[in-house]
């Protein structure tokens, strides 16, 4: 195990611009997914027909597929229909179509969590499903909602290392590339590469922690 | 647009493939019970250091990709002069990582289990151990067992990974035949369906559990 | 009705989104709007081909060359951590085919590319040109349109020094080969040695770092990437001559007749100056073989 010449600071820097990428490309699809996701959740929780199935469908399909196969086939089969992304939108687009998988049967369980009985009577009075939903309903869901939700951003954030199959400069991928320079430096990078995602991770599952207890 | 020739030509690659990925998965889900049950009853326990170990694993391992803790195994133990094969660091990398997921589902239900009945086992005269093996974990199972279930589906779907360090699996044989074929799409429209037929019964099975799990509260 | 105002909502947001996304791949900058991926992906993807301009009028008229080059390969294409520059072989002859189109070399832009993805990104009209160690195959030939021949390689084997393996033929039954996935070297091995397990990993980088980690007895591809190898880690050798010609080939998206035949002139023009020798020496160390 080689310490010094894999901490020299042109390796570290690498690597770093390489978890730079990994923070990108998770914060875009933390975002899209979030987004998808809370749609996705709230269609099959309105029972709205056709939709609401469809949806069902698919997120049982993708809940069910390896994250891996997602991205080679949004890399590499979809381009054979026509359908073709480069490579950051590839590792985009596969981590957000299965993270809103997920997503959306945390948004849908944290909706149903809420007592039916506050629905009739909201309903009852006047509100519309709508106001039913906004005003009462998602509130009291978020709350319910939210460490289940920063568990599965902490697995967004891991899983792009996934990407490193479709050559996305991410930080595992660069980690890589100094392995390969000297392998006796192996040990040591891959223990910079755990102590950079232990410290987002780590911090997001703290927050959502502190967020937990203020909202209780 | 699906070629079915892909499959048929290649059936037995994929089926190849498919074994492999079942075989990992079970020794993998074997393992990561067996350390995860540990890792939840240290985490218990009113052993201070044993808590700290127990805490710390599951802290560290949850926070870091899956990919990380197999390259540990592949890339890590060769620089310490042990090399195990390509199947073997996945399945044990799985097994590490899982564990730490494990964990934190049997604590949660071992900790639903009323207080009360651990007093009351010890006050009847039985040890720690013992209260754990006959009175605590049995009742946690049932609370345990749907989410442990969704840790198995993950298990499998996270055994690609295989196919990152050269481990045989299904997704290494679909790479194998896509580019053998250069048939991309069908190939891997297949793979799909084999993953299917091992995590779509799982996922059903654990459907109905919660929901009779539920009926019966 | 209230349902359906949610609905409406809930579609706007949808086709939003897929804007958003439509917006961040939009770089080629293809008219086509951002209706739905599938759409405006199949649109640019057909003005492409079918379009009455030429590939080579659409370079020219960006500005720049993009090239498909490898990132992982000593002598061809290597990243330096420490510089952030891509050199090699390859990078020289698509700075100089920059130079040819564009008038200067660093109207270059190039991309990593993988032995598996750099067909995909071909197609996909993320890079126009192909320069990374491929090898010019009849199966390919139905995917890609190739150039002449720009470098002769052929498969050869790389082992630890003091390997018991000397050549082809003492790969038997049992032997660890370490290859690259969708390489040709992989389907060759598995044709002259088919007891052999072979290993396969995403690229060069971790193929070799594989090697070392001790996962495999030998690895295999083309003698001209396996010197790159040998000449970064002296404990491993080269061993066991060629056993097949690998050709390589500068390939380009089917159909684009005259980027193609831009860079076989430019090849013809490079051999007949003398230049391509002293390519060819400054990073394999030694002068071409003549015919």
């Amino acid at each position: 195990m080689d310490f010094k010449d894999a901490y020299k600071w042109v390796n570290l820097e690498f690597i770093l611009e390489g978890f730079l990428v990994t923070l990108e490309v998770a914060a875009a699809a933390i975002a899209l997914s979030f987004l998808i996701g809370c749609i996705a959740g709230t269609v099959r929780y309105m029972k709205i027909p056709v939709l609401s199935q469809l949806a069902a469908f698919l997120v049982e399909l993708v809940r069910n597929l390896p994250l891996l196969l997602i991205i080679f086939f949004t890399m590499f089969a979809l381009p054979e229909v026509g359908i073709k992304f480069g490579i950051v939108q590839s590792a985009i687009i596969a981590l957000t179509v299965f993270e809103a998988a997920m997503i959306s049967e945390i948004v849908r369980s944290g909706l149903n969590s809420i007592p039916k009985g506050q629905v009739e009577a909201s309903r009852s009075s006047g509100l519309t499903s709508f106001q039913t939903l906004w005003h009462i309903v998602l509130p009291q869901g978020l709350r319910r909602m939210v460490p289940p939700l920063v568990s599965q951003f902490i697995s967004l954030l891991k899983d792009t290392s996934l990407a490193v199959i479709i050559a996305l400069p991410e930080l595992m991928h660069n980690a890589n590339i100094v392995i390969a320079h000297n392998f006796q430096t192996a040990v040591p990078i891959l223990m910079f590469a755990a102590f950079l995602y232990f410290v987002v991770n780590y911090a997001l599952s703290l927050a959502s922690r502190r967020l937990e207890n203020r909202m209780a | 647009m699906l070629d079915f020739t892909i499959l048929t030509d290649n059936f037995g690659t994929y089926l190849r493939g498919f074994g492999n990925t079942a075989y990992a998965s079970v020794l993998a889900l074997a393992g990561s019970f067996l350390l995860g049950t540990l890792l939840a009853v240290f985490r218990i326990t009113p052993v201070k250091p044993l808590q700290w170990i127990g805490t710390a694993y599951v802290e560290f391992v949850r926070n870091i990709p899956l990919l990380l803790v197999v390259y540990l195994f592949f890339l890590g133990l060769p620089s310490i002069g042990v090399v195990l094969s390509p199947f073997a660091c996945g399945t044990l990398g799985l097994a590490v990582y899982t564990a730490a997921f494990i964990a934190e589902a049997v604590r949660a239900g071992i900790l639903s289990v009323p207080k009360g009945q651990m007093e009351a086992a010890r006050s009847s005269g039985l040890s720690y151990g013992m209260t754990m093996r006959l009175v605590i974990l049995p009742q946690a199972v049932k609370i345990v067992i749907p989410p442990l279930n969704n840790q198995f589906i993950n298990l499998i779907k996270n055994s690609s990974i295989l196919s990152v360090i050269s481990g045989f699996d299904l997704m290494f044989y679909a790479d194998r035949i896509a580019s053998d074929t250069y048939v991309v799409f069908s190939t891997y429209i297949f793979a799909g369906l084999f993953y299917l037929l091992l995590t779509l019964p799982l996922s059903y099975a654990t459907g109905w559990l919660e929901r009779r799990l539920a009926r019966h509260d | 009705m209230r349902q359906r105002k949610w609905f409406v909502l809930g579609l706007a947001m949808l086709v939003l989104t897929v804007l958003t996304l439509a917006g961040c791949g939009k770089k080629e900058g293809n008219g086509a709007g951002g209706a739905s991926p599938s759409s405006s992906a199949s649109a640019s993807s057909s003005a492409a081909s079918a379009g009455g301009t030429s590939a080579l009028d659409a370079i020219k008229s960006r500005g720049k060359l993009i090239v498909g080059v490898k990132y992982d390969t000593r002598l061809f294409g290597l990243k330096d951590p420490a510089s952030g520059k891509v050199e090699g072989f390859d990078i020289d002859v698509a700075k100089g085919l920059a130079k040819e189109l564009l008038g200067d070399e660093s109207k270059l832009e190039l991309k990593e590319v993988t032995s598996k993805t750099r067909i995909p990104m071909l197609d996909n009209g993320d890079i126009d040109l192909i320069v990374a160690t491929m090898t010019i195959s009849e199966e390919r030939k139905k995917q890609v349109d190739f150039s002449d021949v720009y470098f002769k390689a052929g498969q050869s084997l790389l082992v630890k020094k003091g390997s018991p393996i000397k050549s082809i033929a003492d790969i038997k039954k049992g032997t660890k080969v370490i290859g690259v996935k969708g390489s040709t070297s992989v389907k060759n091995i598995a044709e002259k040695a088919p007891d052999a397990t072979v290993l396969e990993f995403d690229n060069y980088q971790d193929a070799f770092t594989a090697l070392k980690a001790g996962q495999g007895n030998v690895l295999t591809t083309d003698n001209a990437i396996l010197y790159g190898m040998a000449s970064q880690d002296s404990n491993y050798e080269v061993v066991g001559g060629t056993f097949t010609d690998e050709p390589y080939g500068i390939a380009a998206k089917k159909g684009n007749a005259d980027l193609v035949a831009f860079v076989n002139d430019y090849l013809k023009k490079l051999q007949d100056s003398g230049e391509y020798d002293k390519l060819y020496e400054k990073w394999i160390g030694e002068t071409p073989m003549k015919e």
